[in-house]
Order: C-alpha cells, then sequence, then structure tokens
C-alpha cells in the first residue's frame, strides 16, 4: 500500500473476529483529510470494532491500515499522537468535574498547569458547561455527558476524529447541539469518521458514507447517491382544513405524481427526498390559499436503506430492530 | 422524521461559531513523561477520594469497629488486659485496615474498564502503563489516610507505641509499600473478572481467611500445631510481626526483609501482567 497524503485513513482488507463472529470482514476505507467520513450501520455491524482497531485499542486479525499517514500496528504511538476518541459510551470519568475531566486530558497532554485552566475554561464555555463545569459528570444529562466528551477530544485539536454514535440516546435537541458542534469542529479542519445508526445523521454531516452490514460494506458513495439508490422518503402535510384536502392532494400529484393514501383525513403524503422540491410544493399550496398546520419531510429509514440494499432488513433479532427504532431521533 | 426547517434551533450558529474558535488556538505540546502521566493519574485517584469518599469511609470503619470490638469484647480474655491487647492487635488492625483498601484498587480499574473512560486514556500518547502505576499510587495515598484512622483511634484508646512517631510512621510506610504489592493481584483480577462486584467478592474471598489465619488477632502459639505453621507461613502474620516490631522499636530485620521481598515478587509477577492485561484491552 503506497501511502497517499490527502488520505486521513486508508485501510484495505481489516478483519476482526470474536470468537465465531466477524465482527469485521474485510474492510476497506479511504476517508480524505479535512472531510467526514460517516460509516452507517445497525446495532452489531462491526462499527465500534473499526474504530477501536483504527484509534489501536485492539490489534486487527487481518488487514492494514494506515492513520494520518501512519502503520496502526507498528507506529501506533504515531497514530495516537494525531487522533482523539469520543467512545459509544461516554469516556469521561463520572467521578469527576467536568472541568477536572478536561484538566485531566490536558495535563496528559502535555499542557501546562496554567494552560489547562484556561483551556478547560475556554472548552467549557463554547460547549456551553460552563455552569456545570463544577459538578460531577454523574450528574450530567446525557447531552451534556456528550458535549464535555467531545470537549474531552478537542482539548488539544485533533487531527482526526473518531465519533462512535455520538447522538445516540440523546433528544432532538441535545443532538442539534451535538451537531452544531461536529460542523464546528469541521469547519475548523478537523477529520473526522463518524459512526452512526441514523441515515438523517450521516445525510447531515458526512461527505462520504458507507453503509456497513455484518462487518462488510455494502454501499459507499454520497449521502445523496446513497439516497437516490435507495428511493426516497416523505412529506407529510397537515391540514388546517380537511376539506381542502382535494385542491391540496391535486396539487401534490401535480409536484410529485402521487399522493399516498392516508387515514388521518387532515394529512397528506407524498414520496419526496429533496428539501429543494418539498419547500416548492409547500409554496404552491400556500400560493393556492391551502392553510396547513405543519408538514415533515421524513427521510428512509435504516430499515429501508437495509432492505433496499440488501433484501433483507437491517435487524438480525427483533429486539434490535426495536432498540433501533426506540432511539431513532 | 425529522421537521424542516432545520434552522428552527436557536444556538447553533453561535455553537458553531464558538466551537471553531475553541478547537482554532491549539498547538500539540510534546508528548509528556511516564512520570508526569503517573503522577497525573495519581491526581486523578486524590480527586476521587475527595469526590467519593464513601468508598475510604467503609474500608476504614469495619477496622475501626474491630478495634473497638476486640479490644473491649475479647481484650480481657484473648490477653489479660485489654490495654495490653491493644498494643498486640492495634499493628495487625493497621495491617488489616491498609490490605482492605488494596482490594478497591482492583475495583476501582475494573469500573474504569466497564465505563468507556479507559478507552480513552489507551488512545492518548501517553506511557500505555500510567493509568496503572499513576492509580495505585494514588491508591497509597489512600492506603495511608486509612492506616493513619486506624492509628490515632488506637491511641484514643490507649495504644503507646514504644517506639514512638518514628516507629509507628515505619511500620505504616512497611505496610503500605506490602500494599502497593499485594495490589497488584487485585489489578489483574479487575482486568478479569466481569464486574466491580465481581471483584470485590474475589477479593475479600481472598482476604478475609488470610487475615484471620494469620497473627493480626490471636497469638498462633495458641492454636493446633498444623494451623500454627501456616499462621506463621503466611505473609500477613510476618507483616504484622514486622509491623508490631517496628512500632515496639525491636523491628526484626529478616521479617521486614521477607515483608519487602514478597511486595517485591508480587510487583514482578502481577505488574507485568497487569500491564500486558490492560495493553490488550
Ligand atoms: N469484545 C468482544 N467480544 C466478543 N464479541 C464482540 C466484542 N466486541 C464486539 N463483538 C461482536 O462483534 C460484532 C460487532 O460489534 P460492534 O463492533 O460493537 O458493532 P456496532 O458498533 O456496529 O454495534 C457484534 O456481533 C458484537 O457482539
Ligand atoms: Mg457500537
Amino acid at each position: 500500500m503506497t501511502p497517499d497524503a490527502s488520505l486521513a485513513i486508508e485501510a484495505a482488507g481489516l478483519f476482526k473476529s470474536f470468537g465465531d463472529t466477524k465482527a469485521v470482514d474485510g474492510v476497506d476505507l479511504a476517508v480524505r483529510r479535512g472531510t467526514v467520513y460517516g460509516v452507517l450501520g445497525p446495532n452489531g455491524a462491526g462499527k465500534t470494532t473499526m474504530i477501536r482497531m483504527l484509534a489501536t485499542l485492539i490489534r486487527q486479525d487481518a488487514g492494514t491500515a494506515r492513520v494520518l499517514g501512519h502503520d496502526i500496528l507498528a507506529k501506533a504511538d504515531a497514530v495516537r499522537a494525531g487522533i482523539s476518541l469520543t467512545g459509544q459510551f461516554a469516556s469521561v470519568d463520572e467521578d469527576l468535574t467536568g472541568r477536572e475531566n478536561l484538566i485531566l486530558i490536558g495535563r496528559l497532554l502535555g499542557l501546562k498547569r496554567k494552560e489547562v485552566k484556561d483551556r478547560a475554561a475556554e472548552l467549557l464555555e463554547a460547549f456551553g458547561l460552563s455552569e456545570a463545569g463544577g459538578r460531577l459528570v454523574k450528574t450530567y444529562s446525557g447531552g451534556m455527558r456528550r458535549r464535555l466528551d467531545i470537549a474531552a477530544s478537542v482539548v488539544v485539536t485533533p487531527q482526526l476524529m473518531f465519533l462512535d454514535e455520538p447522538t445516540t440516546g440523546l433528544d432532538p435537541r441535545s443532538r442539534n447541539q451535538v451537531w452544531g458542534i461536529i460542523r464546528g469542529l469541521v469547519s475548523g479542519g478537523t477529520t473526522i469518521l463518524l459512526c452512526t445508526q441514523y441515515l438523517e445523521e450521516a445525510d447531515q454531516l458526512a461527505d462520504r458514507v458507507a453503509v456497513i452490514d455484518r462487518g462488510r460494506v455494502i454501499a459507499e458513495g454520497t449521502p445523496a447517491q446513497l439516497k437516490t439508490s435507495v428511493g426516497s422518503g416523505a412529506l407529510q402535510v397537515r391540514l388546517l382544513d380537511p376539506d381542502q384536502r382535494t385542491e391540496a392532494a391535486a396539487i401534490l400529484v401535480r409536484e410529485f405524481g402521487a399522493v399516498s393514501p392516508d387515514t388521518d383525513p387532515a394529512a397528506l403524503s407524498a414520496t419526496c427526498s429533496d428539501p429543494g422540491r418539498a419547500a416548492a410544493a409547500i409554496a404552491q399550496l400556500a400560493a393556492a390559499g391551502v392553510e396547513i398546520t405543519g408538514f415533515s419531510l421524513a427521510q428512509p429509514s435504516l430499515d429501508e436503506v437495509f432492505l433496499a440494499l440488501t433484501g433483507h432488513p437491517s435487524a438480525e433479532s427483533p429486539d434490535r430492530t426495536a432498540s433501533v427504532e426506540e432511539n431513532g431521533p | 422524521m425529522s421537521v424542516y426547517p432545520a434552522s428552527a434551533e436557536p444556538g447553533r450558529a453561535t455553537d458553531e461559531a464558538a466551537v471553531r474558535k475553541a478547537i482554532a488556538s491549539t498547538v500539540r505540546p510534546p508528548k509528556v513523561s511516564p512520570l508526569s502521566a503517573a503522577l497525573t493519574f495519581g491526581w486523578r485517584g486524590m480527586l476521587k477520594v475527595k469526590h467519593v469518599p464513601e468508598q475510604l469511609v467503609d474500608v476504614t470503619i469495619t477496622p475501626v469497629m474491630f478495634v473497638l470490638m476486640f479490644t473491649y469484647i475479647f481484650g480481657g480474655a484473648v490477653a489479660g488486659s485489654t490495654g495490653e491487647y491493644l498494643n498486640y492487635i492495634l499493628p495487625g488492625i493497621l495491617v488489616m485496615s491498609v490490605l482492605f483498601n488494596t482490594v478497591y484498587s482492583g475495583v476501582a480499574l475494573n469500573t474504569d474498564l466497564t465505563k468507556g473512560v479507559v478507552d480513552r486514556f489507551r488512545s492518548l500518547p501517553i506511557w500505555p502503563s500510567a493509568p496503572l502505576v499513576g492509580s495505585l499510587l494514588g491508591d497509597s495515598v489512600r492506603y495511608v489516610i486509612s492506616g493513619l484512622v486506624i492509628l490515632v483511634v488506637g491511641l484514643i484508646l490507649g495504644f503507646r507505641p514504644q517506639a514512638g512517631v518514628p516507629g509507628a510512621a515505619a511500620a505504616l510506610g512497611l505496610v503500605v509499600i506490602f500494599s502497593f504489592g499485594l495490589s497488584w493481584i487485585f489489578t489483574t483480577l479487575g482486568l478479569v473478572l466481569r464486574s466491580p462486584n465481581a471483584v470485590m467478592n474475589a477479593g475479600f474471598m481472598g482476604i478475609f481467611p488470610l487475615t484471620f489465619l494469620s497473627n493480626v488477632f490471636v497469638d498462633p502459639t495458641t492454636l493446633p500445631g498444623w494451623l500454627e505453621a501456616f499462621v506463621n507461613v503466611n505473609p500477613i502474620s510476618i507483616l504484622a510481626t514486622a509491623s508490631r516490631g517496628l512500632m515496639q522499636g525491636k523491628a526484626d530485620l529478616w521479617d521486614i526483609g521477607i515483608v519487602l521481598a514478597v511486595a517485591a515478587g508480587l510487583t514482578i509477577v502481577f505488574a507485568p501482567l497487569t500491564t500486558r492485561l490492560y495493553r490488550r484491552g
């Protein structure tokens, strides 16, 4: 493998098994520097195992990878010097305060006593944790913990950051805050490998996405390519007055070709995944005097993506499907 | 399901700008030395004593109860008078108190592992053993505190070490050194067992019988021959005897030598084992 300087991660045939489970089964990856690369897959797909290999926490059984130009086995130290990891389960110390967590990491990374204090204060401020900074982390909400976790990962700005399911289990508000933080990191030039179970998250943040299932990459491309290959989501409109339904349906049929039957007399939905076209349709409705109380654009769920890509649902066991849905944003 | 327009998120723009500003400002400092990394982890251990004092209190209260119970209930019967018995038993209980604390070193490590925080430590560009060595250094401070508590309780009850403060300090030092060695066994357990509770149970299942089958509480010459033989070779007995000697100003160098050798042996065997297990993850 000849190193390509424009790549932050370059992996070929990565393989790791636990007993009979092939957790990661021959993965190739190429992640450009300065981009966000999404790894999309259901529970148990192998996302965490992949991150743990790339972050030098476990050794692969086969295959090779270079992270920031360094071989992950031969030059693990050099890799560690340029990465940071925000694990799936908050990788902060619950028995310490938020501020102490940041100071701990800062000291370990070689910041001086004075520098590290200022740095912790600066980060707490930027991540909306100033007031909570002196409290023990075990009293934090899930969203606060996540933000602290990410703050701990940028005490010294990494070149490459691994984020493992940063918004799983968060409420929509916290999720949006985390997304804002990730966008900030990206615009600052950090490369991010983002594992997620949510197509919407990958769509919002990632430049490219690999879909993985049972340890294998089953699709790779930009989110737009992925969505096109999968088909689309749905625009749902709620009418103020159900009597305007026929009129509204005519407009949506003109825009999208068809409307789906809906049991709710005040609701209408049509197949659509393009926010631009959805907005145009809403404008049309307004122009025609149809009053609406709300609308939403739902993207295809991970299950639909999987069904489209593999012909089988994402989950192997029923309770796995349930947990994916429960945690859905 | 996502609701558009997505920009209906109040703090978003400011979040992004603040984050961008915060991450723009840092230069990566040079790698820290192994010692400095370990000391930083020691500092973390100290913070835990401050924030979660319950653990230290738990393990210290039991030995204090033992001091009171044995001194007043059994003291008269076993050694003739409470004062005399206290002089015999206090160094032993000091040993017990500090040794109980070593189990918690394993419990704490296992707790770290079951949370995600070890993954972060292991992904940092530091000496890989620093978290382990640092925690044990921090734990040693915990050992000293729990030992001091017992000494103070003893002094209040009438314990009078003939060798005074230097003797008591030397005894405490020896106990802490031995505990440092012993705690490597528990950190190994902490890495092998599944839950903090399992570590605690296994730890106490080992340390309890060993403590009671030592000369901490009774003079072994009163025991049946086979038991006496075991009690006499039990390192905890030797440690207790050495501590008594140091406190009474008639330390046996041979005993002290054995204690130090056992501590070194435990460290030589279990420290690399712990480190290997820890690095492998
Ligand atoms: N340490 C481990 N021991 C045994 N099996 C594991 C271990 N880590 C992961 N696995 C298994 O490997 C597969 C992939 O897990 P993981 O990488 O955690 O997936 P994801 O992060 O996508 O949910 C799962 O079947 C999981 O049970
Ligand atoms: Mg995972």
